[in-house]
């Protein structure tokens, strides 16, 4: 998704350039919050990462390839203001090291793919754990989330980006649904590979997810080879949202997350029937879409995903784009949720820069 | 779209480019492709004279032509939508080769690929006189905020760490006859993924520690002064500056 | 115990207690005084929580409960970057302290970090290569040095930065014979408190008057080296084993 120089209009690149620089700014303030001397390297790390898993260009359909795009992990790793620095970082580098996305285009590359991802996917992110139990599971379950919506999320801005500034009139429609259906099915990459660092991380080193900072247990003495406890250990720091607010939003969020899953995964393979993909296209009203995009004669819109029969894979990116509108409503409940509860939560004024 | 290693970005050598220091190679490179990009795309022969302008430089650092050519392959992607473009853009239709194909798409791929291409070379050009180290130096001159030249520099530090461990871990995979050939194989890309972050994590904090331990606090200390003589600057602006003239005639004739 | 007198000890630790994140608890009430001037073995079996202890010594890890006082100045917050230039760690894997181009840069990067420039800089640089002789390999990079020089160079960065103790976590694993030896002169010839941690029970008799037992997250021991290495309950009872065929008993050393 990498947009060289010339594809996106002078003013339109000045003023995802002021959009990105502003986001960077408001990333500098906030992660001097987010960032001691332990995690600064760790934001390198995850900036190293996010360069080398961009590399990692995932097989999407005969002759195109996608690669993730991270955001979803810097922001869950090393916090949303962190996590936006970090994918600036990467995507500089890329231009001035590999030529990788122009130089001019930054901006707008800094805008689509590190704003974008990391807003969507921590509102999400720290929507779903509000509300999910407190465990390591339910975090991982959040990060595949998280990571899901993100890519699709790009796309869309990417979309959005090239409609108001593109040099040349692709039509809109075309671009959408060859940029989300292809970022869709990366989304679902981006979802396993973030959920599975996530989870390995918070397996070993809890201490280094920034989205799960959890209870610590209390200390021990060894006193004349018996352990006794620490008087007056200090109070653990994080407290339980209030039970009244979380039991219903627990109920909405369960049916929301399971909505999600069967649209997505459900369709994803029951597609390998004609019928039941033709239903789904059709119940989800964007078989047209599908079609049109399928005529379009792209080769994004051709999934000749070697033995995987084209309907399938079609049929699965009907379903899922279906999660996607879904998630982007879902997540602008969240957003508004979360708005309310903390008017200071992280995350937000990035968004309300953009 | 990422690719590549890093240890092939440098080539190593002495010339005067070689040894212009980092923070004039940036903003020249920067000054070029701003210029560039403005360009009005009817303007052909602009963008052939900062082909010339862009050789010219890659002559006086010695960079061989095979060497530039190779390293615009990371262009390829978009070449494939550039190329797409006449076919889908709607507009006053034209034939080419036999091939009926819109006249704005075209433009639209002329834009893109000249526009595209320039860009990638200056910046091919940038990487491949200018080591690693110095850039991150170059950056820090030019007043990127250091928080960010930190984390510019903890990645590249990283970067060695993951690539190794990514080839070791690669060869593991492959020597047991794994081929990533489609969605199938997703799964196991992804395990690569978390297992190669906690690994370099591992690998890379115990340098930190090290580092940590002498009284880093977040900047590289500067041990030698990167300076720039009023000639240095004055070298390293030819060619944004012959490249505005250029730039400027595109926009009257 | 014969301390010598000295007004404040270069390094108090007092009812040090600490758990790792994933909720491993590694020390339990470490008590530990090194007076200025003195040089003790940490010994320890494998797990002990000898490197834990000595992530405490310059606030790399923050005490869960107790306290770490450094030349009287407590690890805090807002001390480390002083608690840092006094405490010099010596880490185990040499590959691990050495990540600058060339040896010079190694070593200026501690006191360049701390504000030197110039003159006063290279001077540093030049008299810290100097006590480990290693000078005249300055501008050479670090991976292409022998394991030992690496070793040496590694001392070296830490005493370019004047340390009031120096630590050292396992100076003489992976050194042959000579290099060894080389480093235990070095040790001896510089004028620093040192806490060594190892398990090379001779190298710590030959070094260290004293020494301290690190065992389940306590000090279980502390006393003269030759004392403790002769104790063979308490020697067993902690898994410390000496190398075959050596005698701590016919070894003399000199008294401190």
């Amino acid at each position: 998704m990498h947009v060289p120089d010339g594809f996106i209009n002078a003013p339109v690149s000045a003023v995802a350039g002021v959009v990105a620089a502003g986001a960077v700014a408001v990333g500098l303030r906030g992660a001097r919050r987010e960032l001691d001397d332990r995690t600064a390297p760790l934001a390198g790390l995850v900036a190293a990462f996010i360069f080398a898993v961009q590399m990692l260009n995932f097989p999407v359909a005969a002759g195109t390839s996608g690669h993730l795009l991270g955001g979803a992990l810097a922001a869950i790793l090393v916090g949303p203001y962190t996590g936006v620095l970090c994918i600036a970082v990467v995507l500089l580098m890329q231009g001035i090291l590999f030529a990788d996305g122009g130089l001019t285009a930054l901006g707008v590359n800094i805008t689509v793919m590190g704003v974008v991802t990391t807003v969507v996917a921590y509102a999400l992110f720290r929507g779903l754990t509000r509300v999910l139990p407190r465990t390591r599971r339910s975090t991982t379950v959040a990060a595949f989330v998280a990571a899901l919506v993100s890519v699709p999320a790009a796309a869309v801005a990417f979309t959005a980006v090239y409609g108001i500034g593109g040099t040349t009139d692709v039509p809109l429609g075309k671009v959408l649904t060859a940029m989300v259906g292809v970022h869709v099915l990366i989304g679902i990459g981006e979802a396993a590979i973030t959920a599975l660092t996530v989870g390995a991380v918070i397996a070993v080193r809890p201490d280094l997810v920034h989205g799960a900072r959890g209870l610590a247990t209390p200390l021990k003495l060894r006193v004349d080879g018996a352990l006794v406890d620490l008087p007056a250990a200090p109070a653990a720091a994080s407290s339980p949202a209030p039970v009244a607010a979380r039991s219903t939003r627990k109920v909405w969020a369960a049916g929301l997350a399971a909505a999600l899953v069967l649209a997505g995964f459900v369709s994803f393979y029951a597609s390998a029937n004609p019928d039941g993909l033709e239903k789904v296209a059709a119940d989800k009203g964007i078989d047209e879409k599908v079609q049109e995009h399928g005529a379009a004669g792209s080769p994004l819109a051709d999934y000749g995903v070697k033995d995987v029969e084209n309907a399938r894979i079609s049929g699965g990116l009907a379903g899922v784009i279906g999660v996607g509108a879904t998630v982007a409503v879902g997540s602008g409940v969240f957003w508004a949720v979360r708005r309310r509860r903390t008017p200071e939560a992280p995350g937000l004024r990035t968004t309300e820069s953009v | 779209m990422g690719a590549g290693h890093a240890h092939k970005l440098y080539r190593h050598g002495h010339s005067p480019v070689h040894d212009l220091p980092p923070h004039c190679k940036l903003a020249a490179v920067l000054g070029f492709v701003v210029v560039v990009v403005s360009t009005p795309r009817e303007a052909v022969w602009a963008f052939a004279l900062y082909g010339v302008l862009l050789a010219g430089v890659a002559a006086v650092a010695r960079i061989p032509a095979g060497f530039l050519l190779k390293r615009l392959v990371i262009e390829v992607p978009f070449v494939a939508f550039a190329l797409l473009m006449p076919f889908v853009v709607p507009g006053e239709q034209t034939e080419l080769l036999g091939v009926s194909v819109s006249v704005p798409g075209l433009w639209g791929a002329w834009n893109v690929l000249a526009k595209g291409t320039l860009g990638v070379a200056a910046s091919v050009l940038l990487a491949s006189t200018t080591e690693l180290r110095s850039l991150l130096l170059g950056l820090q001159r030019l007043r990127l905020p250091p928080l960010l030249v930190q984390i510019a520099s903890f990645m590249i530090r990283y970067g060695d760490v993951i690539t190794d461990e990514l080839r070791r871990m690669s060869v593991a995979r492959r020597s047991r006859g794994f081929e990533a050939g489609g969605v199938r194989h997703w799964g196991v890309l992804a395990k690569t993924a978390g297992a190669l972050f906690i690994r370099s994590y591992e690998r890379g904090e115990r340098v930190h520690l090290a580092m940590v331990s002498r009284g880093y606090t977040g900047t590289m200390p500067v041990i030698d002064e990167v300076t720039a003589s009023r000639t240095q600057w004055a070298h390293a602006a030819a060619l944004p500056v012959l490249a505005l003239a250029v730039c400027l005639l595109g926009w009257t004739v | 115990m014969n301390l010598p007198t000295a007004p404040v000890p270069s390094l108090e630790v007092s009812g040090l207690a600490y758990a790792y994140p994933d909720g491993h608890q590694a020390l339990f009430g470490v008590d530990l005084t090194v007076a200025r001037g003195e040089r003790v073995a940490l010994l320890g079996p494998n797990g002990a929580g000898k490197t834990t202890l000595v992530l405490h010594l310059n606030g790399i890890l923050d005490a869960g409960a107790g306290s770490v006082r450094v030349a009287g100045l407590p690890v805090e917050k807002r001390n480390l970057a002083e608690i840092r230039r006094r405490v010099g760690i010596v880490f185990q894997d040499p590959d691990d302290q050495l990540f600058m181009p060339t040896v010079r840069e190694d070593v200026a990067f501690g006191p360049a970090t701390a504000g030197l420039r110039g003159p006063e800089l290279e001077e540093r640089v030049v008299t810290a290569l100097r006590r480990v002789g290693m000078e005249e390999y300055a501008a050479r990079p670090p991976h292409h040095l022998s394991f030992g020089q690496r070793r040496r160079v590694a001392v070296a960065t830490v005493l370019a930065m004047e340390p009031e103790i120096l630590v050292l976590d396992e100076p003489s694993s992976n050194l042959d014979p000579a290099s060894r030896r080389e480093l235990a002169d070095i040790l001896r010839s510089l004028d620093v408190t040192v806490l060594m941690v190892t398990h090379d029970l001779p190298y710590a008799l030959e070094l260290c008057p004293r020494a301290v037992i690190l065992s389940d997250g306590v000090i279980a021991a502390d006393d003269r080296t030759q004392d403790l290495l002769c104790d063979d309950e308490l020697m067993r009872g902690h898994r410390l084993e000496l190398p075959f065929g050596f005698d701590p008993r016919s070894v003399s050393v000199p008294r401190p």
